[in-house]
């Protein structure tokens, strides 16, 4: 398997985990999801077991489940379209056909990563560049350690851009990441230029053969003009020493955000061209259902998400286990 | 999306005009726009329910007044309730017991350590108090070198004790510490934790128990969704906070998590952080949260505030003195204060219909007025009262004592006899005509 596949396949699979392993996540993910949704859920379920149609009172039930997962009213609207055009035809008599038709309706939302033809084509271009970027406080440092964890642990060589050198003692913080996991980092001094770290972390792995570089960015808020304008000088420095780089755009995303993260997944997008997404602390009580209208109208897949502070706690996302935790009952 | 939710009002109402009063069959529809519209702007599903049949009771039957349409009516009504349940404004924090102690909790990356900061640097700059950081976050990699950095740019003490893992102990140690080194406020910093992390949870409650703080202060990040009902109330649960901080307001979010946690603990929204610098601390204002959170550009409001803040007295004073031709800099002075009055520049700018949008991406520093501010500060009070005196010599010494230069002076005169003509023009204006014209290109840009 060439160096891309190996890339994409680490991207893309969750392949190397047993079995045992998936139940112990899935488990983590529902805990959190289950109280809330189950009751709403059996409710629904019950009162329209063998109609045709869905009356006004079950749309709004089942658009409260919808609403209070992040989903927001558009999407919302667009899944409650779609699963009563379904009902029409096809009448659900069970409470379990009902939840399949939901469950298939929003998966349909949902942009495969394999569904997005990658970047990863090249072999010329080693090391595979990620860089991360979001708005301040998302967990975007503490991913890129569980990244590095992850690439590390596939027995890829990893180095570490400390490209956040504005917020105070963000490199202190990457750099007990780096020793931790025992990856490489490239850092300068705090307020110095991040484009000139990034550019220092590329050839830096470069010189050392590499394999992945991911480089942390400074939190920003996508309404604030200049600093996304020096997010991409960062983005636009890179590929003077590789042509493709970054090969990956990584927008960090809060599950607990609400209807912002739209706009954050918008402006990031027309600055940097973000072509995947990571969902952060899935293990609270937060759904991040904002993510299905972000993968519907911008088409950019989710490809991780975190569920705890630990190390290992990075999952590859899988938009049945996504879907099935926000309707399990 | 509901950048003009006024004109969507206006439209669902169209079967009203020429009825002069809304009804309960009109108002249906547009209930649901504005659940929407609520939704949309995060606030939580239930709070965004009961909220509009309140709204609807209140409008049934209102009269229409000629000079507003419906929907603007509406709007109103709305503007109002929204603001109502939000609280007054400014609920400061008790400072009297020495020393004042202050428990920071929240979630993971809503701001806590930098609002630490923040309110250091408030207490100590405009309160006159002698703060003492406590880095009680033991967990997340560099908390503790993160708080010390913020306190070492605003020259505050930290505590910390980087090798306990019990932040119980160093809650104590640092009460202990103050005492003897004459610290009257103590703010501590807590790591990050979910609301149904239990262990977590039982920590910062013993921290409560232990240390019994004066102030509790919930910080929640303001782009926070339908989640903010869950945390709200478990963290309420456990510590009864006295009040809440709204982060990252300077963002783009409409901020409904503001409505929601209102609505279900009922503690007042204390402080607002609007910039990662270390001055970006704001008291909450709700009548400008609830015109955020519909996100109208709104007209109603701008002359609203305009009326309630312009000093009616002033007004008269300063009409006077334009017709004497007396209006000097030091009227030009206080002016700006009153402009500034009604809070944030880019907010009022996004009122007007139109511009709101325009204005999006470009960044309005609030110290706009900085520049046309020390150059006035730098005039003898002669030459305020007598701009004509101002010669080159003079330009010279107040482009020095100012830090600006003489083109840069010479500007600001060219406008203000601009603005003199026509004010002279438009006399007998009230004072939102005034202002009205002060929002245009009258004023030098710095």
């Amino acid at each position: 398997m060439g160096f891309f596949n190996k890339i994409k396949n680490f991207l893309t699979s969750n392949e190397e985990e047993n079995t045992s392993d998936k139940i112990e996540k899935q488990k983590k993910l529902n805990d959190g999801l289950e109280k809330t949704k189950s009751s709403l859920f059996e409710k629904i379920s019950k009162k329209v077991v063998g109609k045709s149609k869905i009356d006004d009172e079950d749309l709004d039930d089942i658009e409260e489940i919808l609403i209070t997962s992040d989903i927001g009213v558009d999407t919302s609207l667009k899944i409650i379209e779609s699963l009563e055009k379904r009902v029409q035809k096809e009448k659900y008599i069970s409470s379990d056909e009902l939840t399949k038709i939901l469950k298939e309706e929003i998966e349909l939302l949902l942009v495969n990563s394999t569904d997005i033809d990658s970047d990863v084509k090249f072999e010329s271009d080693i090391p595979y560049v990620i860089m991360v970027v979001g708005v301040n406080g998302v967990g975007k440092t503490t991913t890129i350690g569980k990244l590095a964890y992850k690439f590390k642990k596939s027995g890829f060589k990893v180095v570490l851009g400390a490209a956040d050198t504005f917020r105070a003692a963000a490199i202190d913080q990457l750099t007990i990441w780096a020793d931790r996991v025992g990856v490489e980092i490239v850092k300068q001094n705090m307020g110095s230029d991040p484009a000139s770290v990034a550019y220092d972390t590329l050839q830096s792995a470069i010189s050392k053969n590499a394999d992945v570089v991911i480089i942390d960015t400074a939190g920003r808020l996508h309404n604030k003009v200049n600093l996304m304008n020096e997010l991409s000088k960062v983005k636009s420095v890179m590929s003077k020493l590789i042509p493709n780089a970054p090969h990956d755009v990584l927008l960090v995303l809060d599950a607990s955000t609400g209807q912002n993260a739209i706009e954050q997944a918008k402006q990031f997008s027309s600055v940097t061209q973000v072509n995947s997404l990571a969902l952060t602390k899935l293990d609270g009580t937060a759904k991040g259902g904002v993510v299905i209208g972000i993968s519907d109208q911008l088409k950019i897949p989710v490809r991780f998400i975190g569920v705890g502070e630990a190390m290992e706690d990075l999952q590859i996302f899988n938009k049945e286990t996504f879907v099935d935790t926000l309707f399990n009952n | 999306m509901f950048e003009n939710l006024s004109d969507k009002l206006d439209k669902a109402f169209k079967v009203l005009k020429g009825q002069g009063s809304i009804s309960e069959i009109n108002v249906a529809q547009t209930m649901k726009e504005i659940r929407k519209a609520l939704i949309s702007a995060d606030v939580d599903f239930k709070t965004a329910k009961e909220f509009t049949a309140k709204v609807k009771d209140k409008a049934i039957g209102q009269e229409v007044l000629t000079t507003l349409k419906p929907g603007e009516l509406l709007t109103k009504i709305m503007k109002d309730e929204l603001a109502d349940l939000m609280g007054s404004s400014s609920s400061e924090i008790n400072l009297d017991k020495k020393p004042t102690v202050i428990l920071v909790a929240g979630l993971q990356g809503s701001g806590k350590t930098t609002f630490c900061g923040k309110l250091a640097y408030f207490l100590k700059n405009t309160k006159k108090k002698s703060p003492l950081l406590v880095a009680c976050d033991v967990y997340r990699p560099a908390a503790i070198d993160q708080i010390s950095v913020l306190a070492d740019q605003i020259s505050v003490n930290v505590y910390k004790e980087v090798e306990n893992k019990n932040p119980i102990q160093i809650s104590n140690n640092a009460i202990d510490f103050a005492k003897k080194n004459k610290h009257d406020v103590i703010i501590i910093d807590t790591a990050g934790r979910l609301a149904i992390d239990e262990q977590m949870m039982d920590e910062i409650t013993n921290i409560k128990s232990s240390v019994n703080p004066n102030e509790i202060l919930f910080v929640v990040d303001s782009m926070t969704g339908q989640d903010a009902v869950n945390t709200a109330k478990a963290f309420n649960e456990r510590l009864d906070f006295n009040g809440v901080v709204l982060t990252k307001l300077d963002g783009d979010t409409r901020g409904g998590a503001a409505l929601t946690i209102r609505s279900v603990v009922d503690k007042p929204i204390k402080f607002i952080g609007t910039s990662e610098k270390m001055e970006g601390l704001d008291i909450f204002h709700p009548d400008r949260m609830a015109s955020r959170i519909l996100g109208m550009g709104d007209v109603i409001s701008l002359v609203e505030r305009a009326q309630q803040q312009f000093d009616e007295e002033e007004a008269r004073k300063i009409q006077k003195k334009i017709a004497k031709n007396t209006f000097g800099f030091d009227d030009f002075l206080k002016q700006i204060n009153q402009i500034k009055k009604m809070g944030n520049i880019k907010d009022l700018a996004g009122m007007i219909p139109g511009v709101g949008k325009a204005i999006k991406d470009v960044d309005i520093d609030n110290d706009a007025f900085k520049g046309i501010e020390s150059i006035i500060h730098s005039m003898t009070p002669y030459e305020r009262s007598n701009p004509h005196v101002l010669n080159g010599s003079r330009k010279k010494r107040i482009a020095a004592g100012s830090g600006t230069n003489v083109q840069e002076i010479n500007q600001l005169i060219k406008q203000f006899s601009q603005m003199g003509k026509m004010m002279k023009m438009m006399q007998g204006g009230g004072a939102s005509r005034m202002m009205q014209m002060m929002k245009g290109n009258n004023l030098p840009k710095f």
